[in-house]
């Protein structure tokens, strides 16, 4: 593997509140254009890993960087070439998708001959154009992840993080949510995201199985599943996640 | 030139989400409406109804004239003429008379030596009333006294009381009030409509959206401080023209003088409504420690009670005060006319404390955890 592909490099990460370990030393890359699956029970740490790759959260320990930069002592900079897309829906609901996307994108310094052709493109391809005067909040659940996924990839990040972009939707909504993503990818955009929807592992280029704050497995789907030798990522994810203490 | 587009963007983002909120264009005009027509009438100290139990021991044509004149008055009722001194006390333990007014024996007979003294004790549970009330009494006596000098050539030695004519008995307490309260106004709308608006965004989950972008905290921080610059100087709007259509009252100074004030304190309180904000992570947190600032600032800071009464090392803590030297510059501007030249100190020291809470706002503000 070449050193100039890796997007996203951390080793020996670790985040403890008090006494908890939220994140415990996990190591691992991320190349460049690839689609990195972050799988995880729910308590297992995969948010407090992801704020500390985006510039939310201090590590406690360990290091890493992220498009070049180091996560401690350079995270405005990763910020601005990165995009978020948390678990809870954080555009304003009080302002149009429009403006929710001239706001965000003029904050990302782009002018606003950009922000038009740019905005113009992406309701286009996200069928999104007759609802771009509508208040976000007025807007269903599926077209607002698409949107919050338009707002952090508008001003074509090297690496986009989505945590749980998908959850409460329909099974067909969340398969065109994946095609955006796919997309995304193709136009070389590194993408690590998080799930807990098994299938969605399927569709990564490699996955990360993370158990109490360890990560477990590493590897690409069909590698893991010859390894445990089972026939699906969720059997998979059962052998990997027996032990788990934490979660629900 | 960046980041002013940036600045610009987040307050156009600010103006239009305070426009959409269904509660806050509310609150910013019609707070100031019930505040500006309802409290100067309720929360009035002019003393009116002062009941006099008169003991009058010298039946002599001098004292009637004095228990005439203070019936005369119309402040002042007359509600018994006794003897007996512990009548009256009755009268005052009953909650029917305000102030004891004791005429000795022999009053008229000794008025030019001016051995016997007239004695006014006042009841002093409502303090207000009771010290008002003592000094209209006196006034009555002082002013019988003088209408009798005046009448008879005979001089009579009036002068050791004679500081108390210098109570101005038309002081108009609301002339006093109507600047305070938009002080009041400004302390509480600029100091937590900030910290709510902030909050919110903490419990929505939109800050988070904008800290995982480049924005500076400074540029953030003025974006929520700036708008309240606008709602300071619609909340001062409103009362300036309520204090003038309601109450006849208009700034005797510079309009001008008041809005660089009201801008300035309006910023100075904004900035601790985003610093509480801050450090506040739900609405009942941030609400409960406004309010703790709110209460000091408005009883320490001489809109109630002049400062000049506190006890000096009180007083040197009042320096502390933001509000302190808004009020000084409202009650000058409107009551006396002052000039911004004049009141330069006061200006400067408002524009410093707001440069300095600009700063902790933005230093407190923590875009990583």
């Amino acid at each position: 593997m070449n050193s100039i592909e890796k997007v996203i490099s951390v080793k020996n990460l670790t985040k403890k509140f008090g006494s908890f370990t939220a994140v415990d030393h996990i190591t691992f890359d991320v190349m460049k254009g690839e689609i990195f699956g972050f799988l995880g029970a729910n308590g297992a740490g995969k948010t407090t890993a992801m704020r500390m790759l985006c510039g939310l959260s201090y590590p406690t320990s360990g290091e890493g960087s992220v498009a070049g930069c180091d996560i401690t002592s350079q995270a405005e900079t990763i910020k601005r070439r990165i995009g978020y897309m948390s678990q809870k829906f954080s555009l304003y609901g009080d302002l149009t998708v429009m403006e929710n996307i001239r706001l965000f994108s003029t904050i990302y310094g782009m002018s606003d001959k950009d922000i038009k052709t740019v905005s113009a493109r992406l309701f286009k391809e996200l069928e999104m154009e007759e609802m771009k005067n509508a208040l976000v909040r007025d807007i269903p659940v599926g077209w607002k992840q698409k949107l919050a996924f338009a707002t952090a990839t508008i001003h074509n990040p090297q690496v986009v993080f989505l945590d749980e972009p998908t959850g409460g939707v329909d099974p067909v909504t969340r398969r065109r949510f994946w095609e955006l993503i796919y997309k995304a990818a193709a136009d070389g955009m590194t993408v690590f995201v998080t799930t807990h929807y098994l299938d969605e592992a399927e569709y990564c280029n490699r996955v990360s199985i993370m158990v109490d704050g360890k990560i477990s497995a590493l590897d690409n789907p069909a590698a893991l599943k010859k390894k445990y030798n089972v026939s699906t990522m969720d059997e998979v994810f059962r052998i990997v996640a027996k032990n788990a203490q934490r979660g629900e | 030139m960046i980041k002013l587009r940036i600045l610009l963007a987040l307050l156009r983002k600010e103006i239009k989400l305070m426009r959409r909120n269904r509660l806050i264009p509310r609150v910013i005009i019609v707070m100031p409406l019930m505040v500006m027509l309802v409290i100067p009438l309720v929360a009035n100290l002019d003393v009116k109804n002062v009941n006099v139990a008169v003991v009058d021991n010298d039946h002599s044509q001098l004292s009637r004239r004095m228990i005439a004149d203070i019936s005369a008055s119309e402040i002042l009722n007359v509600i018994s003429v006794g003897d007996s001194h512990s009548e009256a006390m009755l009268e005052i333990e009953d909650g029917n008379a305000d102030v004891i007014l004791t005429i000795p024996p022999d009053y008229s007979v000794d008025m030019i030596a001016r051995t016997a003294q007239v004695d006014v004790e006042a009841n002093g549970v409502n303090v207000t009333k009771g010290m008002l009330g003592a000094r209209y009494v006196s006034e009555s006596v002082l002013g019988t006294l003088a209408g009798i000098s005046a009448q008879s050539g005979q001089k009579i030695k009036t002068d050791d009381i004679s500081i108390i004519y210098r109570f101005n008995p038309t002081l108009n307490f609301r002339n006093y009030m109507i600047p305070a309260l938009m002080v009041i106004l400004l302390i509480i709308i600029g100091g937590f409509l900030p910290a709510l608006n902030l909050v919110n965004e903490k419990e929505t989950g939109t800050i988070e959206a904008m800290n995982v972008t480049p924005v500076s905290r400074l540029v953030f921080v003025l974006s929520k401080l700036i708008p309240f610059w606008i709602v300071g100087i619609m909340v001062v709007t409103v009362g300036m023209l309520v204090g003038w259509l309601v109450y006849g009252l208009v700034p005797q100074g510079c309009i001008g003088a008041i809005y660089l004030a009201a801008i300035l304190f309006s910023l100075v309180m904004s900035g601790i409504g985003i610093s509480i904000a801050n450090s506040s992570s739900t609405m009942l947190q941030s609400i409960f420690v406004m309010f703790a600032f709110i209460i000091v600032f408005q009883l320490m800071s001489g809109l109630f009670t002049p400062i000049s009464y506190m006890p000096v090392w009180v007083q040197y803590i009042t320096y502390m005060i933001p509000p302190r030297y808004f009020i000084e510059i409202m009650r000058s501007v409107y009551l006396k006319g002052t000039s911004i030249a004049e009141l330069w100190q006061q200006y400067l020291t408002l524009a410093s404390f707001a440069t300095v809470m600009l700063f902790v706002a933005a230093a407190t503000y923590k875009k990583q955890s």
